[in-house]
């Protein structure tokens, strides 16, 4: 095994014991705490009224659209981690390559601004 | 058999195994939502393969971007859609051959790609041939990725442009009468164009 | 080495007893800080509303966590009708364990950490960003309606700001050079103490990060998915008894876990703020308390943001800001020839 695996293995363990210690928590409380289900106590909060349909509805579009430019810069940020390490390496051509790369995606950002697709209303 | 050799064959084939079968778990889950679920898993353990493989970056990429990311997306829009999944069950039988002949397909593709890398003349010098150990793999990365593959790179930016401005126009509409702030107009405000002070005789009012 | 026979106990049960011990330590000690860091939020927010917060159980009320969480614990599990049974109890799981595996790469001190990884600010970075679904999940599980608006609304908001952190990490990362954790704090030191780190030359980025920061973790005044004047409790409503208490930890977890970042990012970590005092794990400590401070500080005295605004200052002038400065970063470094921590160090280390 080598160096690299070795750091990642405290992290499986550390996952185990993570979920062990979240598990001991539900079951302390299944085992421990008294339960007296009623049918007013198991429905859904509601203001005053009876839960009705199904809460799972139809949301608005910008959800979807907000995580769609998150995914898009979110991978602009996963090509920017690799430029910031080897920044020193790279040079001048790497500098310049990544400006017309934030440039492209600025032009995108722009576009985005004057149609007004960051706006919440 | 020390412990440096056995951990990671069990690991392969814990990560492996939890990744073939939540795979599964997604074409067989009942409800959308826990496909997605399960496809997450799925990229969970394809990520600790990947650090099994020593690509650390790439491994932290896939949770980044895939299960960060692309799967919050496919959760919001699954948990919306209003299909009724038992009618889309029933295409099951339908499909199945379809899908069949495609994962027959991508199969005998793997399987091409590794026996080329058995018979190849080239592969045992290149499988003896370690990593560097010295460099870590996202420096090794940015090293090559901005300058010799600059063409690709700048390739990759036009296509998030395209993406872009694609899900703008697909979905975004202008509703009418919504009311917007107006910020700058609002920080703009003086005292002399929104305060006047008016003489109000008593009994009369402001007209 | 001569006669060495590997066995099962020095193999796998010593190495391994090891670094369980070591995680043990850690999420003992989170977890006990844990316990008087939220009461010393509640006693910060009780002062500035000139109340006395807790101060009933044990001294001065400081063993009222641990009165909370024992009661959670004899609590009844209510888990509504509607609701996806596996999901409902595997959100507040995800959450929870989240928060935990995170702190695994967290340099306490000089070679003091679980996993010193390459890619240990990818890690936390990665680990945050599925922070959104336990969220998700648990206002989608319940089958309510508040708890669904709030789980949206909530996974908008965290995803929004998630892309002002990741350009003002590559930013500090540019000065740095290097991926790792403890190589951040240590480009940081320097014969000027406190001078040398990078809140200094990154001011308007320690801004913007301890602004997202709140964002990200939900905490007041972006408070929105779980703003009790509108949405009762966020995706919260239907928890109750140890979820709802897996849901409190993994939050409060992920607020400490934002004042180390902040900490290693921008106050040097463990590194002594005067020139010549040992620098050590004490330090990083007192900053972290220091930073929970201002973040109970601002959940006092800040007034709630409406949630176009939150959006608005996310992705007009956040993002915009964040990426200017990655770009303004990097420009001066060429213009002036400054390399990277990392590589500096490599050089010097050659000679």
């Amino acid at each position: 095994m080598d160096e690299l695996l070795r750091e990642y293995l405290p992290i499986l363990i550390f996952l185990g014991l993570a979920i062990g210690l979240g598990l001991v928590f539900l079951i302390a409380a299944a085992v421990l705490a008294v339960s007296r289900p009623d049918p007013e106590k198991n429905s859904a909060y509601e203001c005053g009224f009876n839960a009705f349909d199904d809460a799972r509805m139809k949301f608005d579009v910008r959800f979807y659209l907000v995580s769609i430019l998150f995914i898009i810069f979110d991978l602009e940020v996963a090509f920017l981690f690799p430029w910031a390490v080897s920044f020193a390496e790279i040079g001048d051509f790497g500098y310049w390559s990544m400006m017309v790369f934030l440039g492209v995606l600025t032009i995108g950002f722009i576009y985005e601004w004057r149609k007004g697709a960051l706006e919440w209303e | 058999m020390t412990a440096a050799e056995v951990l990671p064959v069990l690991a392969f084939y814990l990560f492996s195994g939890v990744a073939v079968t939540s795979g599964l778990m997604v074409v067989v889950a009942r409800n959308p939502v826990r496909s997605v679920l399960w496809l997450i898993l799925a990229f969970f353990s394809a990520a600790g393969l990947f650090v099994l493989l020593g690509a650390e970056f790439l491994a932290m990429l896939l949770l980044i971007v895939y299960v960060g990311a692309v799967m919050v997306l496919f959760l919001f829009v699954v948990m919306m859609l209003d299909v009724d999944f038992a009618e889309l069950r029933q295409g099951m039988s339908e499909y199945l051959p379809l899908g069949a002949t495609i994962g027959l397909v991508l199969l005998v593709q793997i399987l091409f790609g590794v026996g080329a890398w058995f018979a190849s003349e080239s592969a045992p010098t290149l499988r003896v041939q370690p990593a560097p150990s010295d460099v870590q793999n996202t420096a090794a990365l940015g090293n090559v990725l901005y300058d010799d593959y600059a063409y690709l790179f700048q390739a990759s930016g036009l296509i998030l442009l395209v993406a872009m401005i694609g899900a703008i126009v697909l979905t975004l509409r202008e509703r009418e009468g919504v009311k917007k702030q107006s910020i700058v107009g609002q920080m703009h405000r003086t005292r002399e164009e929104s305060i006047a002070v008016v003489d109000v005789k008593p009994g009369q009012g402001i007209n | 080495m001569p006669g060495y026979e590997p066995t099962f106990v020095s193999e796998y049960l010593l190495p391994g007893g090891w670094i369980l011990l070591q995680c043990l330590l850690l999420t003992g000690a989170i977890l006990i800080s844990l316990a008087f860091l939220l009461y010393m939020d509640r006693k910060v927010w009780a002062a500035v509303q000139l109340r006395r917060g807790p101060n009933v159980v044990g001294p001065w009320g400081l063993l009222q966590s641990f009165a909370d969480f024992l009661k959670f614990v004899l609590k009844e599990i209510v888990i509504p009708d509607g609701a996806d049974k596996a999901v409902f109890l595997l959100a507040p799981m995800i959450a929870f364990v989240l928060a935990v595996i995170a702190w695994a790469v967290i340099p306490v001190a000089d070679g003091w950490v679980i996993a010193d990884l390459n890619v240990g600010i990818l890690y936390l970075f990665a680990i945050s960003s599925l922070g959104v679904y336990g969220v998700i999940m648990g206002g989608w599980a319940s089958n309510s309606k508040y708890p669904f608006l709030g789980g949206l609304r909530s996974a908008a908001q965290m995803v929004s700001y998630e892309v002002s952190i990741g350009f003002i990490l590559v930013a500090v990362l540019l000065t740095v050079g290097s991926l790792n954790m403890s190589d951040i704090v240590r480009a940081q030191d320097s014969d000027w103490g406190l001078l040398g780190w990078y809140w200094l030359p990154h001011l308007p980025m320690l801004v913007l990060f301890f602004v997202s920061a709140l964002a990200e973790t939900n905490r007041p005044p972006f408070d929105l998915p779980e703003a009790e004047s509108e949405l009762v409790a966020g995706y919260q409503v239907e928890y109750s008894s140890t979820p709802y208490l897996l849901f409190m930890i993994g939050e409060y977890m992920n607020i400490v876990l934002m004042c180390a970042m902040t900490t290693i990012l921008f106050f040097g970590g463990w590194l002594s703020p005067i020139p010549g005092l040992p620098d050590g794990v004490l330090w990083i400590v007192i900053k972290i308390v220091v930073m929970f401070f201002l973040f109970a500080m601002v959940k006092a005295i800040v007034p709630r943001y409406r949630y176009d605004q939150l959006m608005r200052l996310g992705w007009k002038v956040f993002l915009p800001f964040s990426l200017f400065w990655v770009v303004l970063t990097a420009t001066v470094m060429r213009a002036f020839d400054i390399a990277p921590w990392a590589s500096t160090a490599a050089a010097q280390a050659l000679q």
